[in-house]
C-alpha cells in the first residue's frame, strides 16, 4: 500500500523556510542550464532559418568562410555558363559577385567597437534574396556609395540609422535603408553595390564569393558537383543553407561554459537536497515507526521519501522555469565563426521548459536516493523509542 | 573564544554526514566562483605583464581586415617615444584538415630582428635566434604547440593560406617560451611579402610597437592616431592588452555572463549555508537552552554557533580553491582564446577574495538561526522536544 502523496506535500509545507531555500538553489542550477539552451536554441533556429536551398555558394578550395575566400573575375565568368542556374527577370543567370569583409562599429553592448559583415552584392544577388524586404529608406542605388543595414544592425549600431554616414575603406558611405529578413542572418548584415565597393577597398579582381541560384534542387546538387569537380575552377561549392548550419558551432564556447556550470552546481545543489531529505527523515524517524507499525511496508517508505525529493526538485524546477521565462526574445549579439557579430534571440521553448524540469528530477533523484533508503532501514523499535 | 574551540569543532563533527555534505556543497559552489573570478581577474583586473605593458598595437581604423600602407611603419618608427616598430601579420590559412578546430593555431609574420627585443618576455636559446634571422623561410613555434603537434627543430610546416594567395612552406628553426602562453607560429614577414603580387605587397594589417618606457605608452597612441587623421586610411592605436581583450570581447558580452554566473553561484551558496545552519540551529535549542543554565551568555552562544559556520565554510572554501586551481589548469590546456586564458590559475588575490566570500556568506547566512537561538529564554529552549 502507498503512502499518500498529500503527506508529502504537507511535510514540505511545514518546513517552508527549508524548502523554499532548497527549491530556489535547484531553481538557480536549472536556471543556469536553461540560459544556455535557450541561447543556443535561438542561435539554431536564426542559422536554420537562414539561406536557401536553391542556393549555391562558390568560394575558393580550402576556404571556410567568405571572409578568407578569394575568388577572381574570370571564375565569376565561367561560372555563369554553367548549367542548371536559374535566370533574372531580365533573362541572364542569377549569379551575384559578392565581397564580404568587416566594418568595425560601435555597438549598444561594446561601445570600443564591434564586427559587423558589410557585404558588396550584384543587383542579381538582391533578386535572388527575394524574402529580404525594405523595412524603412530604399535599396542602394547602383554606382553610388549606400549602404543597407539588417534591422538588427540598426537596432543594436547606434551609427547604423539612416541618413548617417560611415567611413569604409576610402570614402564615407551613406546609410540609405534598413532591411528586413524575417528570421534570417542577413538581420545582422550590411549589404551595398558590389562595384562601388570593389572600387573602395581596391579589389576590383578579388571577390570573396558567388552565390548563385539554381532551378530546382536536383540542379542544385548537379551544379555542385559540377563545380567542385571542375579543377581548373579551384573552388569549393556548397547550399547556402549547409554554410549557415555550419555556422551553429560559433554557440560552442557557449555550450561548453553553460554545461560546465551548470553540471558543477547541480552536484552541490544534490548534495543540498540530500542534507535537507536527511534532516527530513531524522525529524520523522518516530512518525516513520509509527508507519511501520500501521502496516507500511519498508518499499512504501522508501517510495514516499523519494516522491517528497521528487516534489521539491519539482518545484525547484518550475521556480528556474519562471526565472528564466522573461528572458525568451531578449536579443544578443555574439562573435559567430565569420568573424562578426550575430544577433539573435533567445528561444525558451516548451521542450528546453521539459528540460528543466527533467534536470531537476535528476538532481532530486541523486539527492533523495540515500536518505530514502536510510528511512526504509529504520527498526520499527529503536525507530519508534526515539524522541 | 579560543576556550570554546574544543565545543565548536565538536559541534562540527557531531552530525559528520550533514558538515560533509556541507562543505562538498559549499566546496563545489566556491569551485565555480573561483573559476570565474580567476578569469574576470585575469582578463580586466590583474596588472598587465611588464613586457607587454610596454607594446602598442596599430591596426586600420575601419577593421583588421583592411590593410594600411606600409610606410606607416617607417612614420611610426620615427614617433617619439617609439623604441622600435615592427609588421604583426595574422597569415590566417590551415594547417592539415582545415574543418578540426584542433588544428588551429595563430601564424604570425614578424621582423625576425626585432621579434625578440619587441617580444621581450619570449625566450629561446641564442643560436635558434640566430638561425631564425639568417633564413628567409625559417619558422618558431611556441614550446605549447610544438608538444601538441609534435614539432621538432628542422621539421616542414605547409600551411595553406586563404587570405594570402599562397601557401607558407616553413623549417622550425626554434622552439620559444613565453610566460604570456606559448601557442604561436612566427615566420619571417618578408617571405610572405616578397611572394605576393606588386599590388598588394607594400601593406600592412598590424604594426606592433615597443614604447621607451610605460609613461609614452599614452602619448605615443594619440601621437599616431593623430599623425594618420586626415590621411585616406585613418590608424586605430591601442595598447596591446587592449587589443586582445578587443578580440575576446568580439565573442558577446563576456563580462555580463561572468558576473551573472558569479551571481548566481554566490546567490546558491547562501542559500545552502542559510539551509544547513538554519536546521543544525534547530536541532540544537534544547542544548542552547542548557547551556545557558550552565551560565553561557547570548553573546557567547552566538559566537559558537557562527564559529562553526565559519569553520565548515572554510573547509569548504579550501576545498573550492583546490578544485578550482585544478579546473584552471584544466582550462589552460584547452583552446586559448587568449594570453591570460592560457596561463589562468588561481591567483593569491582570488584566492584571499574566495574566503572572505566563504566566510562573510556562511556567517551572514546563519546569523538569523543563531540570533533566534541566542536570544531565545531558556525555559521555551527547554520546553522544545524537535
Amino acid at each position: 500500500m502507498d503512502i499518500p502523496v498529500a503527506y508529502n506535500l504537507r511535510n514540505l509545507a511545514v518546513r517552508k523556510g527549508t524548502t523554499i531555500m532548497t527549491a530556489l538553489g535547484i531553481a538557480l542550477t536549472v536556471a543556469v542550464l536553461l540560459a544556455t539552451m535557450a541561447l543556443l536554441e535561438g542561435l539554431q533556429t536564426l542559422f536554420s532559418s537562414s539561406g536557401d536551398p536553391l542556393h549555391v555558394l562558390v568560394m575558393r578550395k580550402g576556404s571556410t568562410a567568405e571572409l578568407t575566400s578569394v575568388v577572381t573575375r574570370q571564375v565569376y565568368q565561367d561560372v555563369r555558363f554553367k548549367q542548371g542556374i536559374a535566370r533574372s527577370r531580365s533573362g541572364d543567370p542569377l549569379v551575384s559577385q559578392e565581397i564580404v569583409t568587416v566594418v568595425n562599429l560601435p555597438s549598444v553592448d561594446n561601445p570600443d567597437g564591434t564586427n559587423v559583415t558589410l557585404r558588396g552584392l550584384s543587383m542579381a544577388g538582391l533578386e535572388m534574396r527575394d524574402q529580404i524586404r525594405i523595412e524603412s529608406g530604399r535599396w542602394f542605388s547602383p554606382g553610388r556609395a549606400e549602404l543597407v543595414v539588417g534591422k538588427s544592425i540598426a537596432r543594436r549600431f547606434p551609427d547604423a540609422q539612416i541618413g548617417r554616414k560611415i567611413r569604409l575603406a576610402r570614402t564615407t558611405w551613406e546609410v540609405v535603408g534598413v532591411m528586413d529578413a524575417g528570421t534570417s542572418a542577413a538581420n545582422s548584415e550590411v549589404f551595398a553595390d558590389i562595384n562601388q565597393m570593389a572600387a573602395d577597398y581596391n579589389r576590383e579582381e578579388a571577390l570573396s564569393s558567388l552565390l548563385l541560384k539554381a532551378v530546382d534542387e536536383v540542379s542544385a546538387a548537379a551544379l555542385i558537383n559540377d563545380l567542385e569537380s571542375d579543377r581548373r575552377l579551384n573552388v569549393t561549392a556548397q547550399s547556402e543553407k549547409d554554410y549557415f548550419k555550419m555556422q551553429t558551432s560559433s554557440g560552442d564556447i557557449f555550450r561548453y561554459l553553460g554545461l560546465f556550470v551548470s553540471v558543477i552546481m547541480a552536484v552541490g545543489s544534490a548534495f543540498a537536497a540530500m542534507n535537507t531529505m536527511y534532516a527530513a527523515v531524522a525529524r520523522r524517524t518516530k512518525e516513520i515507526g509509527t508507519l511501520r507499525v500501521l502496516g507500511f511496508s519498508r518499499i512504501s517508505i522508501m517510495a514516499s521519501f523519494l516522491i517528497e525529493a521528487l516534489l521539491l526538485a519539482l518545484l525547484g524546477g518550475l521556480l528556474g522555469i519562471l526565472l528564466v521565462l522573461p528572458l525568451n526574445g531578449a536579443t544578443t549579439g555574439i562573435g559567430s565563426i565569420t568573424f562578426s557579430e550575430v544577433a539573435f534571440s533567445f528561444r525558451v521553448t516548451p521542450k528546453i521548459m521539459m528540460m528543466g524540469v527533467l534536470f531537476a528530477m535528476v538532481m532530486g533523484a541523486m539527492g533523495g536516493l540515500l536518505p530514502a533508503g536510510n528511512a526504509a532501514r529504520k527498526e520499527i523499535l529503536t525507530a519508534l523509542r526515539e524522541i | 573564544m579560543g576556550r570554546f574551540l574544543p565545543l565548536i569543532w565538536k559541534n562540527a563533527l557531531r552530525n559528520r554526514r550533514r558538515s560533509l555534505l556541507t562543505i562538498f556543497s559549499v566546496g563545489l559552489s566556491l569551485c565555480l566562483l573561483g573559476v570565474m573570478m580567476a578569469i574576470y581577474y585575469a582578463l580586466y583586473l590583474q596588472e598587465t605583464n611588464p613586457a607587454q605593458a610596454l607594446r602598442i598595437t596599430t591596426r586600420n581604423r575601419v577593421s583588421i581586415t583592411l590593410p594600411m600602407p606600409a610606410f606607416y611603419l617607417d612614420r611610426i618608427l620615427r614617433t617619439p617615444g617609439v623604441a622600435e616598430a615592427m609588421p604583426w601579420q595574422w597569415f590566417g590559412g590551415s594547417y592539415k584538415d582545415e574543418r578540426d578546430p584542433d588544428n588551429f593555431f595563430p601564424r604570425f609574420g614578424v621582423d625576425p630582428k626585432k621579434a625578440f627585443r619587441i617580444f621581450s618576455e619570449m625566450k629561446m636559446p641564442e643560436d635558434q635566434i640566430k638561425a631564425f634571422q639568417s633564413e628567409r623561410r625559417a619558422c618558431i613555434v611556441g614550446k605549447a604547440v610544438a608538444a601538441k603537434h609534435g614539432f621538432k627543430t628542422g621539421d616542414r610546416i605547409t600551411i595553406t593560406g586563404d587570405i594570402y594567395p599562397m601557401n607558407l612552406e616553413v623549417t622550425v628553426r626554434g622552439i620559444y617560451e613565453s610566460e604570456l602562453g606559448s601557442d604561436s607560429l612566427f615566420f619571417d614577414w618578408e617571405y610572405v611579402r616578397e611572394a605576393l603580387p606588386a599590388g598588394r605587397r607594400d601593406f600592412l594589417s598590424s604594426i606592433s610597437i615597443l614604447a621607451d618606457s610605460p609613461e609614452s605608452v599614452p602619448r605615443i597612441i594619440n601621437a599616431i592616431d593623430d599623425q594618420f587623421r586626415n590621411a585616406t586610411v585613418q590608424t586605430r592605436t591601442e595598447t596591446e592588452r587592449a587589443f586582445a581583450l578587443g578580440f575576446l570581447n568580439q565573442l558577446g558580452n563576456i563580462k555580463l555572463i561572468l558576473l551573472s554566473v558569479c551571481g548566481a553561484v554566490t546567490f546558491t551558496l547562501m542559500l545552502v549555508s542559510a539551509n544547513t545552519m538554519a536546521m543544525s540551529v534547530r536541532e540544537r535549542v534544547r542544548e542552547v537552552g542548557i547551556l545557558k543554565t550552565l551560565g553561557f551568555k547570548p553573546h557567547q552562544i552566538l559566537t559558537i554557533i557562527l564559529s562553526e559556520a565559519a569553520l565548515i565554510a572554510w573547509l569548504g572554501g579550501t576545498l573550492g580553491f583546490l578544485l578550482a586551481s585544478g579546473l584552471c589548469l584544466m582550462i589552460r590546456s584547452g583552446p586559448a582564446f587568449s594570453a591570460e586564458i592560457s596561463t589562468l590559475s588561481v591567483k593569491p588575490p582570488v584566492a584571499a577574495m574566495l574566503m572572505v566570500v566563504a566566510i562573510f556568506v556562511a556567517v551572514g547566512s546563519s546569523l538569523v538561526p543563531a540570533l533566534a537561538a541566542a536570544r531565545m529564554p531558556i525555559l521555551d529552549a527547554l520546553r522544545r522536544t524537535d
